[in-house]
């Protein structure tokens, strides 16, 4: 059987052998911890705590800020020291919730107590909006809004995203291994709600033994299916994914939904089995602690709201140096400015590393080469694209389809005269949905 | 810790492959032809070679300073520029004609557009084709073996007799770097297996040219006409060294399928039809020309806008 996999993307140095074979381990916070209000997409959190009250771990200390929103939940039990403005891995000042650790633990009650079998599909849904469920890949879209389309009974396939195809991330990879009872679970929960759809569990092929494991868990289940990816850098776009697995294509005006898919992320499929079956609020995070200037790489099960600063003192500390420090992955993860900012329900590794590879290297001249053309998944032509941009050429982005770009950054990667060119489109993009914005608005 | 770290935009991995290393690759590739060439035709071959290398990062290098530009001769590009042209000489041509090749290459065609990347036309060729209108008796003088005589192709056009197995070998008449098939076209595999280019450009100009032979040479279904025509002239070594160049092709591969066949098909009415034997020079940065043209009716369909897989 042909691999399922699309058109273009990179194979870049994986990494992922420092840290794959590192069991997921436990952690407790030490400092202060920093809960900003928006970790998600959508509108931010509102608190609903004061300075000075004491809440437990498990207990909300804000609320959704709206449909497209989701609560936040305090990871320790403490005192709430502060609501103030900190800096947050995009490097921005965004309003936070500072608690400071009694190190008791003590739990508030599990936000549900029903059991699933007698929960309607609303309450199920209910669930998983008041449990703080977001998309855990990295974009952070509320899940309770994935799960609720305008036509649900078009939905046929329910997709969790196990591709990993970031380089040195191996948390999912770790998750599947360890907790693979729970990810069926979770994808049994969804299913419910979509009673037409099958579930399938897509999987890199440099997985192998996630895929056998899974494979063997999943024989029984006759709407549960495990489907094998090429490994290939964007494998895990959740655009690229659906053709993969579906060999339906969507465009940047559509939704999965539109062609009957749900796509989650194997963390957030786990969390809604914690939130369902054992009424847990979503406060841990798995992240992988890595890079050549780490020196144990680890996969750590971290409260949300620790900074990074601890991860890399519980991964040994720094063997040398770091030149950059990036959150997430290589290819979409935010380079921070140092490690005093802490993990959100997004984070999903520290990636620390000696040397700076962009640093390293000054953008030469376009050579016309076409690589980029060839490793663009949403196939565009980037070094045209990059150019018309960096004139603000909102006609000519327009007509190269622009706005069809996913950002994933494969055009930069392999641009032999290293130029900046996801930079350039990605901000000419960002001020096109700006304007669109505020067009619609003007309306 | 100490201190701030640097940040960037994503990604934070670069590949390890530049654009120095490409050139330095098609240099590599253009060395057999090089080598035959002054195998071929003694060591003359070797002193236009270094003239035309020499004097075309001294262009290059002059005009950077001159225009208070970042110097750019370490790219490596003036240096394939320089061998380019030096293949595409008579081995006869006195000095200063190198020297003036190479200028007109670099300053003319190549910096004064904006430099690397940014030349609508292949400077080497573009160059070419102005020595041979400006100094037409030198830049067509093929003197072989003390017998002075017409290149094969020539030849062949006059209705003579050549011999295929020595063209496809390359003991041949014609300018330094043009003669030799075999070592063309191993330079060619070294390019393809390198990933500097891919078969596009070139498949579909020889394919597009044999096609026009077949069919408007009159000759019928002649082997050894056909033969003579692909291995003679420029053609071998404009298919995969001029007309792949990067700047002055198509950038999409759809683009570069009809640029292919455009190629063969001006290749094919120059040969046939025009009053000179050789035409690949004049195909290519003529049809380097209606590159934007192509670009413009050849923008890829987009992921999502296609339809479905299956």
């Amino acid at each position: 059987m042909s691999l399922f996999t699309f058109q273009g993307g990179i194979h870049p140095f994986d990494g992922k052998a420092m840290s794959k074979d590192k069991p997921i381990t436990d952690i407790l916070p030490k400092g202060n911890l920093v809960y900003p209000l928006s970790q998600h997409i959508g509108a931010p959190a509102k608190p609903v705590v004061q300075k000075g009250q004491r809440v437990l771990a498990g207990e909300m200390i804000a609320e959704a800020g709206g449909f497209v929103s989701a609560p936040i939940y305090s990871s320790v039990s403490g005192t709430v020291l502060a609501i103030e403005p900190r800096r947050t891995v995009t490097g921005d000042q965004v309003p936070c919730i500072i608690i400071e650790n009694d190190e008791a633990y003590e739990q508030a009650p599990p936000i549900n107590d029903k059991a699933f079998e007698e929960m309607s599909k609303e309450e199920v849904i209910a669930v998983i909006q008041k449990a703080g469920i977001v998309g855990m890949g990295g974009a952070g879209f509320p899940t309770h809004v994935k799960l609720q389309p305008k036509e649900p009974e078009k939905i046929d396939t329910i997709i969790v995203n196990c591709a990993e195809c970031e380089p040195y991330l191996t948390s999912d990879y770790r998750k599947m291994l360890e907790e693979p009872e729970k990810l069926i679970r979770g994808l049994e929960i969804e299913l419910s709600l979509f009673p037409k759809a099958k579930g399938v569990l897509a999987i890199e092929d440099n997985k192998p033994d996630c895929i056998e494991l899974l494979r063997k868990l999943t024989r029984e289940k006759e709407n549960i299916f495990v489907h094998a990816l090429k490994t290939k850098y964007p494998q895990g776009s959740e655009r690229q994914l659906i053709y993969a697995v579906t060999g339906r294509a969507i465009n940047s005006k559509m939704l999965p939904a539109d062609k009957g898919c749900v796509v989650n992320n194997v963390d957030t499929v786990i969390a809604i089995c914690n939130a369902i079956e054992e009424g847990l609020p979503l406060i841990y995070r798995i992240v992988t602690v890595t890079g050549d200037a780490i020196k144990n790489p680890r996969n750590l099960k971290v409260r949300t709201g620790t900074l990074y600063s601890e991860l890399v003192e519980e991964a040994g500390g720094f063997r040398r140096n770091p030149e950059k420090i990036i959150s997430g992955g290589p290819m979409m993860g935010f380079a921070v400015f140092d490690t005093d900012v802490p993990v959100t329900k997004t984070s999903s590794a520290l990636l620390c590393m000696t040397k700076d590879e962009v640093a390293q290297w000054e953008p030469g001249p376009c050579i016309n080469c076409g690589r980029c053309v060839e490793v663009c998944p949403s196939r565009l032509i980037p070094s045209h694209l990059a150019e018309i941009s960096n004139h603000f050429d909102e006609e000519g982005f327009k007509k190269l389809n622009g706005m069809e770009c996913v950002e994933c950054g494969c055009c930069s990667y392999i641009c032999p005269a290293k130029r900046q060119l996801a930079q350039s489109i990605k901000s000419m993009r960002k001020v096109m949905l700006a304007k669109a914005k505020s067009n619609a608005t003007k309306k | 810790m100490s201190g701030i770290k640097k940040v960037s935009s994503t990604p934070h991995i670069r590949a390890k492959d530049s654009t120095a290393k490409i050139m330095l690759r098609v240099i590599l590739a253009l060395l057999p032809a090089a080598l035959f060439g002054i195998y071929n035709f003694g060591l003359k071959a070797l002193l236009i070679i270094v003239i035309s290398i020499v004097s075309c990062i001294i262009f290059e290098w002059l005009f950077c300073c001159i225009t208070k530009q970042k110097n750019s001769i370490f790219d490596g590009s003036a240096i394939v520029t320089g061998l380019l042209l030096a293949m595409n000489l008579p081995v006869l041509v006195p000095w200063w004609l190198v020297v003036i090749g190479s200028f007109f290459a670099i300053v003319v065609v190549k910096m004064l557009f904006g430099g690397l990347g940014q030349n609508f036309m292949n400077p080497a060729l573009g160059s070419r084709c102005f020595l041979v209108i400006s100094f037409p008796k030198l830049m067509t003088d093929f003197a072989y073996d003390t017998f002075s005589g017409a290149t094969p192709l020539a030849e062949l056009k006059n209705g003579g007799e050549v011999i295929v197995q020595n063209m496809i070998l390359g003991t041949e008449a014609g300018t330094i770097g043009e003669t030799s098939v075999i070592a063309i076209v191993i330079g060619g595999i070294i390019l393809i297996a390198t990933g500097v280019i891919d078969l596009y450009v070139t498949a579909t100009y020889l394919l597009s040219f044999a096609a026009f032979v077949l069919l408007f040479a009159g000759k019928g279904l002649n082997l050894y006409y056909l033969s003579a025509q692909m291995a003679g002239g420029g053609l071998m070594l404009g298919a995969f060294f001029m007309a792949t160049d990067y700047a002055t092709r198509p950038i999409t591969k759809k683009g570069q399928v009809i640029y292919g066949i455009l190629l063969g098909v001006l290749t094919g009415i120059f040969r046939i039809f025009g009053p000179s034997a050789e035409g690949v020079s004049y195909a290519i940065i003529i049809s380097n020309l209606f590159v934007p043209l192509i670009e413009k009716i050849s923008i890829p369909k987009c992921f999502g806008k296609g339809g479905e897989r299956r």
